[in-house]
């Protein structure tokens, strides 16, 4: 590694001409990209200096192969008041009853490569980063949810027992970790989505996506929204929190690596967290933001202090001199390039108007933390850290950040012949033949016991879900989370925020553009059917190296789906994050090379609704018989991608299901009107219509009561007529959709709710009711055939990942 | 007329205060009552003889360095808990609070990790076995029973109460244990969900009261009438005849 050199050349920090190549290499700085160093710096960078690139310019930092994509995403909206390019994105919700504005801050992020290396520590320093990101922003972080994608924890023909019991350790390790920093710092955890497939062995994905509060000050600037953009010449540098040690050197750039087996050794680059720091941290910050004394404030995440001064330099417009003596370190005689690259956690940077230096240190120390003046702002545009009274370090804080080196138009952005192949593939009707009424029930209990589709209780539970004490729906309700706002003095304000994730990856790999357009109508569907207005997106990108063609195409369609669909449903995107690189494989087994994960673009996505006890959100839960079962929408149920044919087949291949903008548009302007009419409603999602409907029927999850099951008596007949070009029964019943709803209501609201979707342009077809007998039953042809809901419940309640019988396996 | 005050002691890594806080401070409560609540500083060695009554919140106080609670009982404030304690005056440990009074001795023995290890979170049904402390006796009789038991939250990794069987014999005897599970839910010996002290003034329980105020899709309201109990309670006991007892 580069670090070796730096060791070996601690006086001058010069680099040896003969050793630059090695040096670069260790430092993954392409020849070219050192020259535009050259030239920007108008002389040989020093290690310091060659370190600092080497992280700010990797993808991580800078999105070099993604920024002139991410370009073209909407950005603005009538709610948005903080776009991308802050710590997070910022919207308004509205006031609170005084009329004081509210806003929520809100932002998704990886943490793929260290999960995959040390699960635990990991997914919680994912969580870690994430909620910083937020309360960086005067934002006091309310809710947290997560996007995980593993490798199987079943031994199958392509799963060995060995590598199902590693899948099994990392996401125990993930779960515990997230949920170990989260019941911690006191955040609940209100939603998440896992997602489980073979292509994700040994390449993990963990996405944590942090959302906080800004009660609206309107005597402070920009409402008291903090800005990380550095101002004020002369006014004091600040460190506070953890101390600065070795931990998670160069993670962003081991981040924009692919994984190999020789990653285990990168453990030194991840990072370890303390959740209890990060809780005082919160505290203190938010109190020292209130004074009004702080200036702008970041904090230290990837690529740390270099980071932190970079940007915030950059973004002000100034210059920073910043002493590493200064620094509070863990450990002794640490050199300069350790204190620039050092990923330790917990650490905040903040520019403290001159003279109240004192009065906000104090803050800080009364929680117990570090707060140390370390530098100051300087009118000349450039960056200085010095050590042991020698300047180790001088670059133009601009040249490490906006003139990072960008590779737009490098690949042909035509679909792969590899994946056209893939995606023009028909199913088999000889192989896999259609099902009869009978074989249904048989299938429908393999989609239940399916990792994707089986309720996570051995997770779930790991998760608190309630602190803070306003958690109106969460995990337990298979729902959107959904959480009370209040005002500065704790009162409820009569608003909720409902939030979401979702991802799509099997069906990205088949049609990236059409699934990434469903992901985002999914999201907006599912906080819709809370009753919530979807407001506004952050994104996490998460594919394969981008400089191969697979990769690259997904990335650029993904893209171009999301930008179409959030114009579409107007929920503009405020920002996000992009982990690429993520491949395995390369080093283990070298006769195949190293092979991408599945696509997965992320979509974190939040809106508002009014809320009181006598309105409370639509659940998805049926209650009561008697009720009459509606479908929504247009069902348009098409096989590829769905977990009905994972199972069957074991491929996947063929075209995802549709997406109809300017339906879901429809569809979701009209679902929270539905609120005084409906008793249950719920997206119909993974494992389509009959999967979707059966989890209607089930009680909710982590409750002391014997479960009670709501029976219900579906029309298959009825079910086609909204499908009429589908003939197969299975496709009818369990292939996924996009643009439907299961709907509940008294008989007498059921003329009130046609008229309501005839009125918004939305079919509805009656489909069948709830009845007393504690039964599934369709009905096709006159002929009936009904299954004991216990039963089923039973498997989709216990066989989930995390449950007793896969930890007995594993362990 | 004074109000009534009650003090939530903030410890580094609380997490659960302001949610006890913002429940006393709600209008509905604080106009019926004349109550409001206020934060104690765990550095803190006395506390102020206004104050009513004592809450020490769930969390992770210390960062749960040694053992959950153990830290907190060595601090300041405790000290002066002890006192408000003496004094005959309420005391409620939730969750991270009950592992400091037991931790403190305020309350007899321990919580250890719950049995099948890691964390729950989850509704727990509940009987309630004393109805005559200062946080019960506003439930009614028909409430907490077998048939229609309590149904509050939880959410911790050490929950398992333990003590020797002596102890466990007195705390029966004595009239002590005061919420059980219905069902073995963490290891907890006799299921006992909370304690009192003899006097009654302590409590100490892993469910979350005061996350069961509102009733949604996620919890009862079955935590209500605790915070009710305790506020009849400080009303009828130092205060002049209150509005709300002619209600």
């Amino acid at each position: 590694m580069g670090a070796a050199v730096l060791e070996k050349n601690q006086t001058d920090f010069a680099i040896p001409p003969q050793e630059l190549a090695e040096c670069l290499q260790a430092f993954n700085i392409r020849p070219a990209e050192y020259d535009l160093i050259l030239a920007g710096l108008g002389r040989a960078p020093n290690l310091n200096e060659l370190a600092m690139f080497s992280v700010l310019w990797s993808e991580h930092c800078c999105y070099k192969h993604s920024k002139h994509l991410l370009k073209t995403l909407p950005t603005e909206g009538a709610c948005i008041l903080q776009g991308p390019g802050e710590n997070a994105g910022v919207i308004s919700v509205g006031n609170d009853v005084d009329g004081k504005p509210l806003a929520i801050a809100f932002k998704i992020e990886s943490h793929n490569h260290p999960t995959a290396v040390e699960p635990f520590q990991g997914a919680a320093t994912g969580v870690g980063g994430i909620l910083r990101d937020i309360f960086t922003m005067n934002a006091r972080p309310i809710a947290s949810l997560n996007a995980l994608r593993f490798g199987p924890f079943a031994e199958s023909a392509t799963t060995s027992k060995e590598i199902a019991q590693r899948n099994q350790q990392l996401l125990r390790g993930a779960v515990n970790g997230i949920g170990h920093y989260g019941n911690c710092v006191g955040v609940p955890t209100i939603g998440g989505e896992i997602f489980i497939d073979p292509n994700f062995s040994g390449n993990p994905l963990v996405n944590a996506m942090g959302i906080g509060l800004i009660m609206g000050d309107t005597t402070l600037p920009s409402l008291g929204i903090l800005a990380s953009g550095a101002k004020g010449v002369g006014n004091p540098v600040v460190y506070v929190g953890a101390e600065t040690g070795k931990d998670g050197m160069g993670g962003a750039a081991f981040a924009s690596k692919e994984l190999s087996s020789q990653s285990a050794k990168d453990r030194p680059a991840v990072q370890v967290g303390d959740p209890f720091l990060e809780k005082l941290l919160i505290e203190a910050c938010l109190e020292a933001f209130a004074t009004g004394f702080i200036v702008a404030g970041q904090d230290m995440g990837a690529a740390g202090l270099t980071c932190s001064g970079a940007e915030m330099s950059a973004k002000g417009g100034v210059g920073m001199t910043i002493d590493l003596d200064k620094v509070p370190a863990r450990e002794p005689n640490m050199l300069p390039h350790e204190y620039l690259l050092s990923e330790s956690q917990e650490r905040m940077l903040l520019v403290v108007e001159r003279g109240k230096e004192a009065e906000v240190m104090a803050l800080f120390h009364r929680w117990g933390l570090a707060a140390c003046v370390v530098g100051e702002v300087v009118a000349e545009p450039r960056l200085k850290f010095f050590h042991h009274g020698q300047c180790v370090a001088d670059v133009p804080p601009a040249l490490l950040t906006d003139d990072a080196p960008l590779y737009p138009e490098a690949i042909d952005p035509s679909e792969p012949d590899s994946l056209r192949v893939i995606r023009e593939k028909q199913w088999d009707e000889t192989a896999y033949p259609d099902l009869t009424v009978a074989d249904i029930g048989d299938w429908l209990k393999k989609m239940l016991a399916s990792p994707n589709i089986a309720f996570p209780t051995g997770v779930f539970h790991g998760y608190d879900r309630h602190v803070r004490n306003n958690t109106v729906l969460s995990s337990e309700n298979n729902a959107s989370g959904v959480i009370r706002l209040r005002d500065t003095q704790g009162r409820l304000t009569g608003k909720a925020l409902a939030a979401t994730v979702d991802g799509r990856s099997r069906e990205i790999y088949l049609n990236a553009y059409e699934a990434a357009k469903g992901t985002v109508a999914e999201s907006a569907r599912n906080l819709a059917c809370v009753g919530a207005t979807p407001l506004a997106v952050t994104n996490n990108l998460n594919f394969g190296d981008p400089e191969k063609p697979e990769p690259y195409y997904h990335i650029a369609q993904s893209v171009r789906g999301m930008k179409d669909a959030c114009l579409a449903l107007n929920t503009p995107v405020t920002g996000g994050n992009v982990s690429l690189y993520n491949e395995r494989g390369g080093a283990t087994d070298s006769t195949k090379g190293s092979q991408a994960i599945l696509p997965s673009p992320v979509i974190g996505m939040v809106g508002v609704m009014n809320i009181s006890e006598e309105a409370p959100p639509i659940t998805p839960r049926l209650k009561e018989p008697g009720l009459i079962l509606c479908l929504l929408g247009q069902l348009a149920p098409a096989f590829g991608g769905g977990e009905y044919q994972w199972l069957r087949t074991g491929q996947l291949f063929g075209e995802p299901p549709t997406v109809d903008l300017a339906l879901e548009k429809r569809l979701i302007d009209l679902l929270p009107t539905l609120q005084p009419v409906v008793k249950a409603m719920q997206d119909v999602s993974s494992g389509g219509v009959l999967t979707s409907l059966t989890e209607m029927t089930f009680p909710p999850a982590l409750q002391p009561a014997t479960p009670v099951f709501q029976g219900v008596s579906i029309d298959v007949e009825a079910v086609k007529v909204q499908a009429s070009s589908i003939s197969r029964l299975d496709q009818l019943l369990l292939a996924d959709t996009h643009g439907s709803v299961l709907v509940a209501c008294d008989s007498d609201k059921l003329a009130t709710l046609k008229a309501q979707c005839k009125a918004a342009t939305i079919p509805l077809a009656v489909i069948g009711q709830t009845v007393e007998d504690p039964t599934l039953t369709l009905t096709l042809n006159e002929q009936s055939h009904s299954w004991p809901l216990e039963e089923l419940y039973t498997i989709y309640a216990t066989t989930g990942p995390l449950s007793p019988a896969h930890e007995e396996c594993a362990s | 007329m004074a109000r009534l005050r009650i003090g939530v002691v903030r410890f580094p890594g609380s997490n659960c205060e302001q949610d006890c806080l913002e429940f006393f401070n709600d209008p509905e409560w604080a106009d019926a009552y004349g109550v409001s609540a206020e934060y104690l500083w765990h550095q803190s060695g006395t506390i102020d003889a206004g104050i009513d009554a004592v809450i020490l919140p769930g969390g992770f106080s210390y960062g749960d360095t040694l053992r959950s609670g153990a830290l907190a009982s060595l601090s300041p404030i405790l000290r002066a808990v002890k006192e408000v304690a003496a004094q005959g005056k309420p005391v409620l440990g939730i969750c991270n609070g009950f592992q400091m009074l037991t931790e403190s001795g305020l309350l007899p023995g321990a919580l250890q990790l719950n049995r099948q290890g890691g964390f729950l979170c989850e509704a727990v049904a509940l009987t309630l076995e004393n109805r005559s402390t200062f946080f019960t006796q506003g439930y009614s009789a028909s409430t907490g029973t077998e048939e229609a038991p309590l149904v509050l939250p939880i959410a911790h990794a050490e929950g398992n109460y333990t003590a020797d069987e002596a102890t466990l014999e007195a705390l029966h005897v004595n009239n002590q244990v005061v919420f059980q599970y219905t069902s073995d839910i963490n290891g907890s010996a006799g299921n006992i969900a909370g304690i009192c002290n003899k006097p009654g003034n302590v409590l100490g329980l892993m469910p979350h009261p005061e996350r069961a105020l509102y009733p949604t899709a996620t919890t009862t309201a079955d935590g209500r009438k605790l915070f009710e109990s305790l506020l009849q309670h400080l009303s009828s006991h130092t205060l002049a005849p209150c509005s709300f007892l002619s209600k």
